[in-house]
Protein backbone atom coordinates (compact mmCIF):
# COMPACT_ATOMS: atom_id res chain seq x y z
CA UNK A 1 0.00 0.00 0.00
CA UNK A 2 3.03 2.28 0.18
CA UNK A 3 3.20 2.82 -3.54
CA UNK A 4 0.15 3.94 -5.41
CA UNK A 5 -1.20 3.28 -8.90
CA UNK A 6 -3.01 5.84 -11.03
CA UNK A 7 -6.50 5.07 -12.23
CA UNK A 8 -5.15 5.64 -15.75
CA UNK A 9 -2.67 2.78 -15.25
CA UNK A 10 -5.37 0.46 -13.94
CA UNK A 11 -7.43 1.31 -17.01
CA UNK A 12 -4.47 0.53 -19.25
CA UNK A 13 -4.25 -2.92 -17.69
CA UNK A 14 -7.98 -3.73 -17.82
CA UNK A 15 -8.26 -2.54 -21.44
CA UNK A 16 -5.27 -4.65 -22.45
CA UNK A 17 -6.56 -7.80 -20.74
CA UNK A 18 -9.95 -7.24 -22.30
CA UNK A 19 -8.79 -6.69 -25.86
CA UNK A 20 -6.06 -9.32 -25.83
CA UNK A 21 -7.53 -12.08 -23.66
CA UNK A 22 -11.27 -11.38 -23.45
CA UNK A 23 -11.48 -11.11 -19.66
CA UNK A 24 -13.38 -8.07 -18.52
CA UNK A 25 -12.20 -6.48 -15.28
CA UNK A 26 -13.36 -3.00 -16.27
CA UNK A 27 -16.22 -3.11 -13.78
CA UNK A 28 -14.35 -4.55 -10.85
CA UNK A 29 -14.41 -2.61 -7.57
CA UNK A 30 -11.51 -0.18 -7.68
CA UNK A 31 -9.92 -0.45 -4.24
CA UNK A 32 -9.50 -4.24 -4.12
CA UNK A 33 -8.50 -4.42 -7.80
CA UNK A 34 -5.78 -1.86 -7.14
CA UNK A 35 -4.52 -3.85 -4.15
CA UNK A 36 -4.39 -7.02 -6.27
CA UNK A 37 -2.34 -5.29 -8.98
CA UNK A 38 0.01 -3.85 -6.35
CA UNK A 39 0.35 -7.33 -4.88
CA UNK A 40 1.26 -8.88 -8.25
CA UNK A 41 3.81 -6.14 -8.91
CA UNK A 42 5.41 -6.78 -5.55
CA UNK A 43 5.25 -10.58 -5.74
CA UNK A 44 6.79 -10.75 -9.21
CA UNK A 45 9.15 -7.78 -8.75
CA UNK A 46 7.55 -5.84 -11.60
CA UNK A 47 6.56 -2.24 -12.29
CA UNK A 48 3.35 -1.13 -14.00
CA UNK A 49 5.25 -0.80 -17.26
CA UNK A 50 6.96 -4.18 -17.07
CA UNK A 51 3.65 -5.78 -16.05
CA UNK A 52 1.95 -4.31 -19.10
CA UNK A 53 4.84 -5.47 -21.29
CA UNK A 54 4.66 -8.99 -19.87
CA UNK A 55 0.90 -9.20 -20.42
CA UNK A 56 1.46 -7.99 -23.97
CA UNK A 57 4.42 -10.19 -24.87
CA UNK A 58 3.85 -13.51 -23.14
CA UNK A 59 0.35 -14.98 -23.42
CA UNK A 60 1.35 -17.82 -21.11
CA UNK A 61 1.61 -15.28 -18.27
CA UNK A 62 -2.15 -14.65 -18.23
CA UNK A 63 -3.12 -17.72 -16.19
CA UNK A 64 -0.51 -16.97 -13.57
CA UNK A 65 -1.72 -13.36 -13.55
CA UNK A 66 -5.38 -14.36 -13.12
CA UNK A 67 -4.46 -16.74 -10.33
CA UNK A 68 -2.92 -13.90 -8.32
CA UNK A 69 -5.49 -11.32 -9.34
CA UNK A 70 -8.55 -13.19 -8.17
CA UNK A 71 -8.97 -13.47 -4.41
CA UNK A 72 -8.70 -17.12 -3.43
CA UNK A 73 -8.97 -16.84 0.33
CA UNK A 74 -11.73 -19.09 1.55
CA UNK A 75 -12.65 -21.49 4.35
CA UNK A 76 -14.66 -24.66 4.74
CA UNK A 77 -17.99 -23.99 6.46
CA UNK A 78 -17.31 -20.23 6.58
CA UNK A 79 -20.20 -18.78 8.64
CA UNK A 80 -21.26 -22.08 10.26
CA UNK A 81 -24.75 -20.68 10.91
CA UNK A 82 -25.19 -20.34 7.13
CA UNK A 83 -24.44 -24.03 6.63
CA UNK A 84 -26.82 -25.01 9.42
CA UNK A 85 -29.60 -23.06 7.68
CA UNK A 86 -28.73 -24.82 4.41
CA UNK A 87 -29.00 -28.23 6.10
CA UNK A 88 -31.99 -27.55 8.33
CA UNK A 89 -34.17 -25.26 6.20
CA UNK A 90 -33.18 -24.50 2.63
CA UNK A 91 -32.31 -27.97 1.32
CA UNK A 92 -35.22 -29.69 3.12
CA UNK A 93 -37.39 -27.04 1.39
CA UNK A 94 -36.04 -28.04 -2.02
CA UNK A 95 -36.51 -31.74 -1.20
CA UNK A 96 -40.22 -31.18 -0.59
CA UNK A 97 -40.66 -30.76 -4.33
CA UNK A 98 -37.68 -32.46 -5.92
CA UNK A 99 -36.09 -35.80 -5.24
CA UNK A 100 -32.98 -34.75 -7.12
CA UNK A 101 -31.68 -31.27 -7.88
CA UNK A 102 -28.81 -29.08 -9.16
CA UNK A 103 -26.49 -26.74 -7.27
CA UNK A 104 -24.14 -24.18 -8.82
CA UNK A 105 -21.12 -22.90 -6.92
CA UNK A 106 -20.32 -19.74 -8.92
CA UNK A 107 -16.77 -18.55 -8.33
CA UNK A 108 -15.80 -21.69 -6.44
CA UNK A 109 -12.13 -20.73 -5.95
CA UNK A 110 -10.11 -23.53 -4.34
CA UNK A 111 -13.27 -25.52 -3.65
CA UNK A 112 -13.72 -25.27 0.12
CA UNK A 113 -17.42 -24.44 -0.16
CA UNK A 114 -18.00 -27.20 -2.72
CA UNK A 115 -16.40 -29.64 -0.31
CA UNK A 116 -18.47 -28.27 2.56
CA UNK A 117 -21.62 -28.79 0.51
CA UNK A 118 -20.58 -32.31 -0.52
CA UNK A 119 -20.02 -33.23 3.14
CA UNK A 120 -23.30 -31.66 4.15
CA UNK A 121 -25.17 -33.63 1.46
CA UNK A 122 -23.40 -36.84 2.50
CA UNK A 123 -24.46 -36.31 6.10
CA UNK A 124 -28.02 -35.67 4.96
CA UNK A 125 -27.87 -38.97 3.05
CA UNK A 126 -28.72 -37.34 -0.30
CA UNK A 127 -25.24 -37.01 -1.81
CA UNK A 128 -26.17 -39.18 -4.81
CA UNK A 129 -29.34 -37.25 -5.55
CA UNK A 130 -27.66 -33.91 -6.13
CA UNK A 131 -25.55 -32.62 -9.04
CA UNK A 132 -23.04 -29.91 -8.24
CA UNK A 133 -21.46 -27.54 -10.77
CA UNK A 134 -18.43 -25.66 -9.59
CA UNK A 135 -17.09 -22.87 -11.79
CA UNK A 136 -14.32 -20.30 -11.70
CA UNK A 137 -12.53 -18.22 -14.30
CA UNK A 138 -9.12 -19.16 -12.89
CA UNK A 139 -8.01 -22.51 -14.35
CA UNK A 140 -5.19 -22.95 -11.84
CA UNK A 141 -7.51 -22.60 -8.90
CA UNK A 142 -9.94 -25.07 -10.50
CA UNK A 143 -7.15 -27.64 -10.65
CA UNK A 144 -6.49 -27.08 -6.96
CA UNK A 145 -10.19 -27.43 -6.22
CA UNK A 146 -10.39 -30.73 -8.13
CA UNK A 147 -7.44 -32.14 -6.20
CA UNK A 148 -9.32 -31.59 -2.89
CA UNK A 149 -5.93 -31.23 -1.25
CA UNK A 150 -5.02 -28.46 1.17
CA UNK A 151 -2.22 -27.45 3.53
CA UNK A 152 -2.74 -29.22 6.86
CA UNK A 153 -2.37 -25.93 8.70
CA UNK A 154 -5.71 -24.75 7.24
CA UNK A 155 -7.53 -27.60 8.95
CA UNK A 156 -7.56 -26.04 12.39
CA UNK A 157 -9.91 -23.27 11.27
CA UNK A 158 -11.92 -25.62 9.04
CA UNK A 159 -12.36 -28.10 11.88
CA UNK A 160 -13.53 -25.33 14.23
CA UNK A 161 -16.06 -24.19 11.65
CA UNK A 162 -17.25 -27.78 11.15
CA UNK A 163 -17.79 -28.15 14.91
CA UNK A 164 -19.83 -24.93 14.97
CA UNK A 165 -21.77 -26.26 11.99
CA UNK A 166 -22.60 -29.23 14.24
CA UNK A 167 -21.62 -31.84 11.69
CA UNK A 168 -22.28 -35.50 12.36
CA UNK A 169 -18.72 -36.71 12.67
CA UNK A 170 -15.29 -35.16 12.71
CA UNK A 171 -13.82 -33.43 9.67
CA UNK A 172 -10.86 -35.79 10.06
CA UNK A 173 -13.06 -38.66 8.97
CA UNK A 174 -13.13 -37.17 5.48
CA UNK A 175 -9.44 -36.72 4.77
CA UNK A 176 -5.98 -38.31 4.98
CA UNK A 177 -2.94 -36.38 6.11
CA UNK A 178 0.48 -36.78 4.52
CA UNK A 179 3.59 -34.56 4.39
CA UNK A 180 1.86 -31.49 5.74
CA UNK A 181 -1.07 -31.76 3.34
CA UNK A 182 -4.50 -33.26 3.67
CA UNK A 183 -6.42 -34.88 0.83
CA UNK A 184 -10.16 -35.36 1.04
CA UNK A 185 -11.98 -38.53 0.01
CA UNK A 186 -12.38 -38.31 -3.79
CA UNK A 187 -15.82 -39.91 -3.57
CA UNK A 188 -17.10 -36.62 -2.17
CA UNK A 189 -16.63 -35.18 -5.65
CA UNK A 190 -18.46 -38.02 -7.52
CA UNK A 191 -21.32 -35.71 -8.24
CA UNK A 192 -19.33 -32.53 -8.96
CA UNK A 193 -18.60 -31.08 -12.40
CA UNK A 194 -15.79 -28.53 -12.40
CA UNK A 195 -15.64 -26.14 -15.34
CA UNK A 196 -14.10 -22.88 -16.34
CA UNK A 197 -16.69 -20.12 -16.46
CA UNK A 198 -16.41 -16.35 -16.27
CA UNK A 199 -19.39 -14.73 -14.55
CA UNK A 200 -18.81 -11.50 -16.43
CA UNK A 201 -18.59 -12.74 -19.99
CA UNK A 202 -19.95 -16.29 -19.65
CA UNK A 203 -23.28 -17.64 -20.89
CA UNK A 204 -26.12 -19.14 -18.96
CA UNK A 205 -25.28 -22.84 -19.19
CA UNK A 206 -27.83 -24.66 -17.07
CA UNK A 207 -30.79 -24.28 -14.72
CA UNK A 208 -30.42 -24.66 -10.96
CA UNK A 209 -32.41 -25.11 -7.79
CA UNK A 210 -29.73 -23.48 -5.67
CA UNK A 211 -26.91 -21.08 -6.54
CA UNK A 212 -24.15 -20.22 -4.08
CA UNK A 213 -22.10 -17.15 -4.86
CA UNK A 214 -20.78 -15.91 -1.56
CA UNK A 215 -18.21 -13.13 -1.34
CA UNK A 216 -17.55 -13.12 -5.07
CA UNK A 217 -19.62 -10.16 -6.24
CA UNK A 218 -18.03 -7.93 -3.58
CA UNK A 219 -15.16 -7.58 -6.07
CA UNK A 220 -17.52 -6.08 -8.67
CA UNK A 221 -18.93 -2.59 -8.88
CA UNK A 222 -22.71 -2.13 -8.70
CA UNK A 223 -23.18 -2.08 -12.47
CA UNK A 224 -21.54 -5.47 -12.80
CA UNK A 225 -23.27 -6.89 -9.72
CA UNK A 226 -26.54 -5.96 -11.36
CA UNK A 227 -25.62 -7.76 -14.60
CA UNK A 228 -24.44 -10.90 -12.83
CA UNK A 229 -27.54 -11.02 -10.64
CA UNK A 230 -29.67 -10.97 -13.80
CA UNK A 231 -27.77 -14.05 -14.98
CA UNK A 232 -28.33 -15.78 -11.66
CA UNK A 233 -32.03 -14.97 -11.83
CA UNK A 234 -32.23 -16.48 -15.30
CA UNK A 235 -30.22 -19.54 -14.25
CA UNK A 236 -32.58 -20.37 -11.40
CA UNK A 237 -35.74 -22.43 -11.64
CA UNK A 238 -38.76 -20.64 -10.24
CA UNK A 239 -38.71 -21.10 -6.44
CA UNK A 240 -34.98 -21.81 -6.58
CA UNK A 241 -32.62 -20.25 -4.06
CA UNK A 242 -29.71 -17.82 -4.30
CA UNK A 243 -27.19 -17.53 -1.44
CA UNK A 244 -24.82 -14.56 -1.24
CA UNK A 245 -22.30 -13.38 1.37
CA UNK A 246 -23.39 -12.09 4.76
CA UNK A 247 -22.42 -8.52 3.84
CA UNK A 248 -23.90 -8.55 0.36
CA UNK A 249 -27.41 -7.45 -0.50
CA UNK A 250 -29.91 -7.65 -3.35
CA UNK A 251 -31.61 -4.41 -2.34
CA UNK A 252 -30.02 -2.24 -5.05
CA UNK A 253 -30.34 -4.54 -8.03
CA UNK A 254 -32.94 -4.62 -10.81
CA UNK A 255 -34.11 -8.16 -10.09
CA UNK A 256 -34.63 -7.51 -6.34
CA UNK A 257 -38.43 -7.65 -6.62
CA UNK A 258 -38.31 -11.06 -8.27
CA UNK A 259 -36.85 -12.55 -5.13
CA UNK A 260 -38.17 -13.07 -1.63
CA UNK A 261 -35.92 -13.06 1.42
CA UNK A 262 -35.77 -16.69 2.58
CA UNK A 263 -33.30 -15.97 5.39
CA UNK A 264 -32.14 -12.43 6.04
CA UNK A 265 -29.38 -13.16 8.51
CA UNK A 266 -27.70 -15.65 6.16
CA UNK A 267 -28.63 -13.80 2.96
CA UNK A 268 -30.56 -16.53 1.21
CA UNK A 269 -33.12 -15.44 -1.40
CA UNK A 270 -35.86 -17.32 -3.20
CA UNK A 271 -36.83 -16.61 -6.80
CA UNK A 272 -40.58 -16.01 -6.93
CA UNK A 273 -41.01 -14.41 -10.37
CA UNK A 274 -39.58 -15.21 -13.80
CA UNK B 1 -14.39 29.65 20.89
CA UNK B 2 -11.88 26.92 21.58
CA UNK B 3 -9.80 26.52 18.46
CA UNK B 4 -6.90 24.52 19.81
CA UNK B 5 -7.20 21.98 17.01
CA UNK B 6 -7.03 24.50 14.14
CA UNK B 7 -9.91 22.86 12.32
CA UNK B 8 -11.29 24.13 9.06
CA UNK B 9 -14.82 23.51 7.89
CA UNK B 10 -14.10 21.24 4.97
CA UNK B 11 -13.84 17.84 6.69
CA UNK B 12 -15.96 15.07 5.21
CA UNK B 13 -15.37 12.07 7.48
CA UNK B 14 -13.75 10.73 10.65
CA UNK B 15 -12.04 7.33 10.64
CA UNK B 16 -11.15 5.56 13.87
CA UNK B 17 -8.86 2.55 14.31
CA UNK B 18 -8.22 0.47 17.42
CA UNK B 19 -8.49 -2.99 18.86
CA UNK B 20 -11.09 -4.66 21.04
CA UNK B 21 -9.14 -3.12 23.95
CA UNK B 22 -10.18 0.36 22.86
CA UNK B 23 -13.83 -0.55 23.39
CA UNK B 24 -14.12 1.67 26.49
CA UNK B 25 -12.51 4.64 24.76
CA UNK B 26 -14.72 4.25 21.69
CA UNK B 27 -17.82 3.95 23.85
CA UNK B 28 -16.91 7.17 25.65
CA UNK B 29 -16.41 9.02 22.36
CA UNK B 30 -19.64 7.72 20.81
CA UNK B 31 -21.71 8.37 23.95
CA UNK B 32 -20.66 12.03 24.13
CA UNK B 33 -21.09 12.96 20.48
CA UNK B 34 -23.14 16.10 19.90
CA UNK B 35 -26.58 15.22 18.50
CA UNK B 36 -25.84 17.42 15.49
CA UNK B 37 -22.48 15.79 14.70
CA UNK B 38 -22.05 16.53 11.00
CA UNK B 39 -19.64 13.87 9.75
CA UNK B 40 -19.86 10.14 9.17
CA UNK B 41 -17.71 8.11 11.57
CA UNK B 42 -16.05 5.05 10.07
CA UNK B 43 -14.53 2.57 12.52
CA UNK B 44 -12.23 -0.37 11.99
CA UNK B 45 -11.54 -2.26 15.19
CA UNK B 46 -9.75 -5.56 15.61
CA UNK B 47 -12.22 -8.16 16.73
CA UNK B 48 -12.77 -11.89 16.92
CA UNK B 49 -12.88 -13.24 13.40
CA UNK B 50 -15.59 -15.78 13.93
CA UNK B 51 -18.00 -13.88 16.09
CA UNK B 52 -20.31 -12.07 13.73
CA UNK B 53 -22.78 -10.68 16.25
CA UNK B 54 -22.64 -8.72 19.47
CA UNK B 55 -19.98 -6.08 18.92
CA UNK B 56 -22.08 -3.62 16.99
CA UNK B 57 -24.96 -4.09 19.42
CA UNK B 58 -22.67 -3.43 22.40
CA UNK B 59 -21.34 -0.25 20.80
CA UNK B 60 -24.84 0.93 19.94
CA UNK B 61 -26.10 0.76 23.52
CA UNK B 62 -24.37 3.94 24.61
CA UNK B 63 -23.76 5.62 21.27
CA UNK B 64 -25.69 8.79 20.42
CA UNK B 65 -26.13 7.43 16.88
CA UNK B 66 -26.90 3.81 16.01
CA UNK B 67 -23.81 1.89 14.93
CA UNK B 68 -24.14 -0.33 11.85
CA UNK B 69 -21.98 -2.75 9.94
CA UNK B 70 -22.42 -1.58 6.37
CA UNK B 71 -23.21 -3.76 3.39
CA UNK B 72 -20.90 -4.01 0.42
CA UNK B 73 -21.43 -0.93 -1.84
CA UNK B 74 -23.51 0.88 0.80
CA UNK B 75 -23.37 4.68 0.48
CA UNK B 76 -21.65 6.58 3.30
CA UNK B 77 -24.12 8.97 4.88
CA UNK B 78 -23.89 11.97 7.16
CA UNK B 79 -24.76 10.94 10.70
CA UNK B 80 -23.80 7.34 9.98
CA UNK B 81 -21.57 5.51 12.45
CA UNK B 82 -20.08 2.48 10.74
CA UNK B 83 -18.11 -0.50 12.01
CA UNK B 84 -16.08 -2.84 9.79
CA UNK B 85 -17.76 -6.29 9.93
CA UNK B 86 -15.89 -9.33 11.24
CA UNK B 87 -13.76 -11.31 8.80
CA UNK B 88 -13.98 -8.71 6.00
CA UNK B 89 -11.64 -5.92 4.99
CA UNK B 90 -13.58 -2.68 4.59
CA UNK B 91 -12.50 -0.16 1.95
CA UNK B 92 -13.85 3.23 0.98
CA UNK B 93 -14.39 3.70 -2.76
CA UNK B 94 -14.38 6.86 -4.88
CA UNK B 95 -18.01 7.96 -4.90
CA UNK B 96 -18.20 7.60 -1.10
CA UNK B 97 -19.34 4.06 -0.60
CA UNK B 98 -18.04 0.98 1.20
CA UNK B 99 -16.58 -2.12 -0.42
CA UNK B 100 -15.94 -5.37 1.43
CA UNK B 101 -13.31 -7.96 0.62
CA UNK B 102 -12.10 -11.30 1.92
CA UNK B 103 -8.51 -10.85 0.78
CA UNK B 104 -5.56 -12.22 2.76
CA UNK B 105 -5.10 -10.87 6.27
CA UNK B 106 -2.99 -7.71 6.55
CA UNK B 107 -0.89 -7.31 9.71
CA UNK B 108 -2.49 -10.56 10.85
CA UNK B 109 -5.83 -8.84 10.80
CA UNK B 110 -9.09 -8.91 8.86
CA UNK B 111 -10.49 -6.29 9.03
CA UNK B 112 -7.18 -4.45 8.77
CA UNK B 113 -7.08 -0.85 9.92
CA UNK B 114 -4.44 0.05 7.33
CA UNK B 115 -6.89 -0.85 4.55
CA UNK B 116 -9.80 1.20 5.90
CA UNK B 117 -7.60 4.19 6.76
CA UNK B 118 -5.55 3.98 3.56
CA UNK B 119 -8.56 3.85 1.22
CA UNK B 120 -10.32 6.61 3.21
CA UNK B 121 -7.20 8.78 2.82
CA UNK B 122 -7.28 8.16 -0.93
CA UNK B 123 -10.92 9.16 -1.24
CA UNK B 124 -11.20 12.02 1.28
CA UNK B 125 -7.61 13.39 1.06
CA UNK B 126 -7.18 16.51 3.23
CA UNK B 127 -10.84 16.33 4.23
CA UNK B 128 -10.29 13.39 6.56
CA UNK B 129 -9.68 13.14 10.28
CA UNK B 130 -7.93 9.94 11.36
CA UNK B 131 -7.89 8.75 14.98
CA UNK B 132 -5.89 5.74 16.20
CA UNK B 133 -6.54 4.35 19.66
CA UNK B 134 -5.09 1.66 21.91
CA UNK B 135 -4.08 -1.55 20.17
CA UNK B 136 -1.74 -4.49 20.30
CA UNK B 137 -0.14 -4.58 16.87
CA UNK B 138 1.25 -2.15 14.31
CA UNK B 139 -1.84 -2.22 12.11
CA UNK B 140 -3.07 1.34 11.50
CA UNK B 141 0.34 2.99 11.62
CA UNK B 142 0.74 2.96 7.85
CA UNK B 143 -2.86 4.09 7.37
CA UNK B 144 -2.20 7.10 9.60
CA UNK B 145 0.88 7.94 7.56
CA UNK B 146 -1.21 7.85 4.36
CA UNK B 147 -3.78 10.18 5.93
CA UNK B 148 -1.01 12.57 6.93
CA UNK B 149 0.67 12.37 3.51
CA UNK B 150 -2.59 13.33 1.83
CA UNK B 151 -3.07 16.33 4.10
CA UNK B 152 -5.61 14.95 6.55
CA UNK B 153 -5.65 15.60 10.30
CA UNK B 154 -4.09 12.85 12.42
CA UNK B 155 -4.76 12.07 16.08
CA UNK B 156 -3.46 9.22 18.25
CA UNK B 157 -4.42 8.31 21.78
CA UNK B 158 -1.86 9.35 24.41
CA UNK B 159 0.27 6.16 24.70
CA UNK B 160 0.47 6.35 28.52
CA UNK B 161 -3.33 6.18 28.65
CA UNK B 162 -3.48 3.11 26.35
CA UNK B 163 -3.99 -0.39 27.65
CA UNK B 164 -1.55 -1.46 24.93
CA UNK B 165 0.32 1.30 23.13
CA UNK B 166 1.85 -0.56 20.15
CA UNK B 167 -0.66 0.87 17.70
CA UNK B 168 -0.37 4.61 18.47
CA UNK B 169 3.40 4.25 18.85
CA UNK B 170 3.63 2.67 15.39
CA UNK B 171 1.86 5.69 13.93
CA UNK B 172 4.10 8.09 15.85
CA UNK B 173 7.18 6.35 14.50
CA UNK B 174 5.97 6.49 10.88
CA UNK B 175 4.75 10.06 10.55
CA UNK B 176 4.41 13.41 12.29
CA UNK B 177 1.09 13.05 14.10
CA UNK B 178 -0.83 16.31 14.60
CA UNK B 179 -2.25 15.63 18.04
CA UNK B 180 -1.54 13.12 20.81
CA UNK B 181 -4.67 13.18 22.98
CA UNK B 182 -6.37 11.48 25.90
CA UNK B 183 -9.83 10.08 25.24
CA UNK B 184 -11.56 13.00 26.98
CA UNK B 185 -9.62 15.39 24.77
CA UNK B 186 -10.80 13.41 21.72
CA UNK B 187 -14.32 13.94 23.03
CA UNK B 188 -13.58 17.72 23.03
CA UNK B 189 -12.21 17.44 19.51
CA UNK B 190 -15.46 15.88 18.35
CA UNK B 191 -17.38 18.76 19.94
CA UNK B 192 -15.20 21.27 18.15
CA UNK B 193 -15.71 19.43 14.85
CA UNK B 194 -19.43 19.77 15.47
CA UNK B 195 -19.07 23.57 15.84
CA UNK B 196 -16.67 24.10 12.94
CA UNK B 197 -17.86 21.69 10.24
CA UNK B 198 -21.46 22.73 9.70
Amino acid sequence: MVQDIDIADLKRITELIHSKYGYDFRNYAMSSFKRRILRIIELKSLTIDTLVKRLNDSPSFINEFLDELTVNVTEMFRDPSFWRIMRDEIIPGILLNHKSFNIWHAGCSSGEEVLSMAILLKEMGIHNDVSLYATDLDVNVLERAKSASYPAKNMDLNEKNYIRFEGKWSLRDYYKEENGRVTFDKNLFNNVTFRKHDLVTGDIFNKFDLILCRNVMIYFNQTLQNEVLKKFHESLFKYGYLAIGSKESLIWCDVANRFLVANNEEKVYKKIKD
Amino acid sequence: MNTRFNLNNSYKAVVIGGSAGSFQGITKILSQLPKTFPLPIIMCLHRLKHVRNGFVEALSIKSVFPVTEPYDKEQIKKGGVYLAPSNYHMSIELGNYFAMSTEEMVNNSRPAIDITLGTAAYVFREKLIGILLSGANRDGGLGMKLIKDRGGLTVVQEPTECMIDTMPKAALSLTKIDHVLRVDEIVSLMKEIDKQCK
